[in-house]
């Protein structure tokens, strides 16, 4: 495994993607020997099917649903720089970094890109607003409902959904945009909730 | 506390009752020999030697059923020490109840030695090894968390061997080193007894380790490091002993090289020796369960025989007992339960878990009565503390280093938190205390002065240790930001957020994925399914088949449930549903809501507008909440409380569930169907149509269901039913994502022909053609010709409906 997958991933890209997403040389041939193993039709990209095959996906309430973020608009292989570079928004934020050049582009592990992530799960269509809508369907699928007993109905589940909006939204749109979501998060932190640290 | 009270008095009285006519009949025996072969059932000295001169109408059989008695009447008395301490709840949540049953057996040896001037009670070494270990022990294997357990084997086996000797020899070494120095005073000891007596504290027990963590909630991880640690220990303790044991009788003169590597054969020998007897045994097992499917009503005992046989076996062959009944239960849990009937399995769990539970209470409540024996103790101030020094400090010492060692290689480091963790809970219990009981005091001379300080030592940490873990835990797990309420977006995000990194984790095969694990799973799958498994227990192991198998059963169930309480099929409900669900759930809070729903959801035809309209017509919901504006206030509460309770908790937050007393039923098994159930929907969905190109409808309007005779193929009707088995309440689907990119809006009508089985239906596929959100009628109504003014039952019982045998399996494609 270990050789196979470095042999297949050149330098260059290994440094393209290094200065990309910030990951170390180790970090990537690591995360390129998983990406192989997950690709079995081996034609060096992924498709949903092999995320997929992931168990513990489809026992992820929003398992597929983060399985979409992988794949750019529209198309349905993802390679490993687009791998990478949804792998990198969970990149833990390093002191040094927050010190760096304002004027230098985003990192793709920076708070805002993060939360942009989490803001993009809910927001399907794109119209950089959550609708209440979509803020139901989330919710509906991170409920528990089927449990004899002790289910939720959809007006509860509306009501919870019409109070969150409340609380966040400001220019009384019934949405929450990009820079709502911002603010409503502020206090939470993100940088360690939207960060797993990478095997070396 | 009253009733304490009243509880203490009965049981001193019984005591005082015990202990008189058990000394009277022992006459000059010290100790009561419980598990002994003096029964004196067959002529004793004042029975029937006597001469009688009449018909005795009644007599006093004591002598015949004292034995059994006397066990019995233990057994009673320890668990209604345990009932005590219940009775009390804000003392056990400061001192582990281990440590409170200890204080009770020394109040209880107190009263026994006051009594009876000596101490007839005590915990023999062989009633603890053979009739009070193994049950714990075989608990503890077949409730292990196995991929936990193998996923962590390495650093588990690092700690267990190589921490154990570490820890025996620094003990030995340095006590040897203080003797040699005159701390410890003129006694009669040598190097090598020094050793011993390190090798047999040195192991940490999982008695009380369970007993202690039990109460403090830790990670996984670390749970399994330290219970993993203290079961796998036991193969190095029992090598050190015996092989010390052995040196202190051949003398320190003949010790060379050939015995030394004789030594290490023997540690290889007992640890894989009794590894090996425990997976004998259980394979046998699974291959037993596999044939007992006709006399199913004893099936759970030869669990417990076959477990103790493997116990007693390791034990004859002087190999280590604790790993083999250890990997009895951890090579069959998964094989039994699913070869044997249901009621079986929940048997053997509940049994098993009142043998453990039962056998450490009394294990506890012995370890305190036995200390109640000035015979045994003999305080040697300068070796109990430097003692208890090194524990500690080498402990430290050895976790530590070893997990620098292990974080080289570990996928996910230990912190140092857990690392404090680790080291503190090392415990020392009655396992240790077993082993110096059965020294021989002609070769070991300070045999007591060994005993008393093993008896500090388990007491020191079982209590102290107990008392301070709780807290120590807390303090170190981070400063407490200020709670101010979160915002139920905050609440939300959070818990997005979670399973957003459990993906991430997964996808990027951070934690778990293992190149050998897959190989096993291969092989498991090839060839011990089917050697080890019923045939129906191996389809059951598909899972899919599995919940869907469940799902219909639950949802039959609750269906036939509503029609005898309805009496008749037309029932609505959803108006059903919110009864049951306000007043089962939140009683007070949501009945004074609860009319307000009620008479907003009924429509015109008295069908629930909520259930179906909500989404197409969201005013009408907007408006139901907002009419009431003083409702909002405990709607606010409420909310929160709402999204509390449902919100799936994430495999992050399942912490904690291995636990002795509490059998976590089903909760997380439930979600974790619903999550899986769910997401094959989808994806069998977005499957189907983008085979077919066909958009699923947007919205759905009421005037579905008025538009119906359309006849639709049957086998998709089927499917449909089939698919919301389930009992979604709203018959809604969130099809947030499908690959086909189709935007599924949440008012989308869940009649989305997908099957359950994970198969899909070419039948079904075939003979889709593009049709608009009418082919969502169901054909006994399209058959029918319902006239849809009538009454008309609400989306979710016309999906229900057929959950009947003979619409189940009408055949596809049939008009």
């Amino acid at each position: 495994m270990g050789s196979r997958a470095s042999s297949l991933l050149r330098e260059e890209e290994i440094e393209e993607i290094k200065k990309e997403t910030g990951f170390s040389h180790s970090q990537i041939t690591r995360l390129y020997s998983r990406f192989t193993s997950l690709d079995k039709g081996e034609n060096g990209t992924l498709g949903r099917e092999d995320f997929q095959r992931i168990p513990e996906l489809a026992i992820n309430p929003l398992g597929d649903r983060i399985i979409n973020a992988f794949f750019p608009e529209g198309e349905d292989q993802v390679n490993f720089r687009g791998f990478m570079r949804t792998l990198a928004h969970f990149r833990p934020i390093e002191d040094n970094e927050k010190n760096k050049d304002p004027t230098a582009s985003e990192p793709l592990n920076s708070r805002i890109n993060k939360l942009l992530f989490a803001f993009q799960l809910y927001d399907l269509d794109r119209d950089d607003k959550i609708s209440r809508d979509e803020l139901l369907q989330v919710l509906r699928m991170m409920v528990l409902r089927m449990m004899v007993g002790v289910n939720i109905s959809d007006e509860q589940l509306g009501s919870i959904a019409d109070r969150t909006i409340q609380e966040a939204d400001q220019n009384g749109d019934n949405s929450i945009s990009f820079n709502e979501f911002i603010k409503v998060l502020e206090k939470v932190d993100v940088e360690q909730k939207m960060s797993i640290r990478f095997l070396h | 506390m009253p009733a304490l009270w009243h509880s203490t008095f009965f049981l001193v009285i019984v005591l005082l009752a015990i202990s008189r006519p058990s000394l009277a009949s022992q006459a000059g025996n010290d100790d009561l020999q419980m598990g002994t072969e003096h029964r004196t059932y067959k002529g004793t000295e004042n029975g029937t030697t006597n001469l009688i001169t009449t018909l005795p109408i009644v007599t006093w059989n004591w002598q015949e059923i004292q034995f059994p008695y006397l066990v019995a009447l233990w057994i009673l008395v320890s668990w209604l020490c345990k009932l005590m301490l219940q009775l009390n709840p804000s003392l056990t949540s400061v001192i582990p109840e281990s440590g409170l049953l200890i204080c009770i057996g020394w109040v209880l040896g107190g009263i026994i030695y006051w009594a009876d001037k000596v101490q007839t009670f005590r915990l023999q070494p062989f009633i603890f090894f053979y009739y009070l270990l193994p049950q714990i022990v075989l608990d503890s294997g077949y409730s292990m968390p196995n991929k936990l357990f193998f996923s962590n084997l390495g650093s588990i086996l690092v700690y267990a061997v190589i921490g154990t000797c570490w820890n025996a020899a620094t003990l030995g070494l340095a006590l040897w080193g203080c003797w040699l120095g005159g701390a410890i005073g003129g006694i009669d000891i040598g190097l090598l007894q020094l050793l011993l007596f390190g090798s047999l504290i040195a192991a940490v027990d999982p008695v009380a380790v369970i007993a202690v963590f039990e109460e403090v909630h830790v990670n996984e991880v670390l749970y399994i490091l330290v219970f993993g640690e203290s079961l796998l220990n036991d193969g190095v303790t029992v090598v050190l002993f015996n092989v010390f044991n052995a040196f202190v009788s051949l003398g320190g003169a003949k010790i060379n090289a050939v015995e030394i590597i004789k030594g290490i054969i023997s540690f290889l020998v007992v640890a894989f020796g009794g590894s090996l007897v425990g997976v004998i045994f259980g394979l046998l097992i699974s291959l037993l369960t596999r044939c007992t499917k006709n006399i199913q009503i004893i099936e759970p005992g030869f669990v417990f025989v076959l477990g103790y046989l493997c116990y007693l076996t390791a034990e004859m062959l002087s190999l280590s007992s604790i790993l083999s009944c250890t990997f009895y239960g951890v090579c069959c849990q998964k094989y039994i339960n699913a070869n044997m009937d249901e009621r079986s399995v929940s048997t053997v769990r509940y049994v098993m878990k009142v043998f453990a539970n039962g056998s450490e209470t009394i294990i506890f409540v012995f370890l305190g009565i036995t200390a109640i024996d000035p015979s045994i103790w003999v305080w040697n101030t300068a070796f109990i503390f430097l003692t208890l020094l090194f524990i500690f400090v080498f402990r430290f010492i050895g976790v530590f280093f070893l997990t620098w060692i292990l974080n080289q290689f570990r996928l996910v480091p230990l912190e140092f938190i857990d690392q404090v963790v680790m080291g503190y809970g090392g415990l020392r219990g009655a396992v240790a205390y077993g082993l110096v009981v059965s020294l021989d005091e002609k070769k070991y001379k300070e045999k007591n002065m060994m005993i008393s300080t093993t008896l500090l030592v388990v007491y020191f940490t079982v209590m102290l240790q107990g008392i301070t873990m709780k807290a120590l835990v807390n303090w170190l797990k981070v400063k407490r930001a200020a709670q101010t309420e979160r915002t139920l977006a905050e609440k939300i995000q959070n818990r997005t957020f979670d399973h957003i990194l459990v993906a991430i984790e997964d996808i990027s095969g951070q934690i778990g994925h293992n190149y050998m694990r897959d190989k096993w799973n291969n092989f498991e799958e090839r060839w011990l399914y089917w050697l080890l498994m019923t045939p129906s227990a191996r389809k059951s192991c598909d899972h899919i088949f599995n919940i869907f198998h469940k799902l219909n059963l639950k949802d039959a169930m609750s269906y036939v449930k509503e029609g005898e309480r309805r009496g008749s099929l037309a029932f609505i409900r959803k108006e059903t549903k919110i009864d049951v669900d306000f007043y089962k759930k939140f009683g007070a809070n949501f009945s004074e809501m609860m009319p307000y729903i009620m008479t907003e959801n009924m429509g015109s035809d008295h069908v629930p507008v909520s259930s179906i309209l909500w989404d197409s017509m969201p005013s009408v919901c907007l408006d139901m909440h907002e009419q009431d504006l003083k409702m909002r206030e405990s709607e606010d509460v409420n909310a929160h409380h709402l999204l509390q309770q449902h919100l799936y908790k994430g495999k992050k937050q399942h912490r904690h569930r291995y636990s002795r007393k509490h059998l976590e039923v089903n909760k997380d098994k439930n979600e974790v169907q619903e999550i899986f159930q769910r997401t094959m929907m989808s994806r069998l969905e977005s499957f189907k149509s983008a085979k077919i190109g066909v958009t699923p409808p947007k919205k759905i309007t009421n005037h579905l269901k008025k538009d119906q005779p359309q006849k639709m193929p049957n086998g998709k009707s089927t499917d449909n039913s089939k698919s919301h088995a389930y009992g979604d309440e709203d018959g809604e689907f969130s099809e947030g994502d499908s690959a086909s990119g189709c935007e599924a809006a949440d008012g989308s009508f869940p009649m989305r022909a997908c099957r359950g089985a994970g198969i899909v239906n070419p039948a079904f596929n075939a003979e889709m053609d593009p049709m608009p959100p009418m082919q969502q009628i169901p054909p006994w109504l399209a058959a029918t010709e319902v006239d849809s003014s009538a009454v008309v039952p609400s989306q979710r019982a016309q999906l229900r409906l057929p959950l009947t045998p003979s619409v189940r399996s009408s055949p596809r494609g049939h008009d």
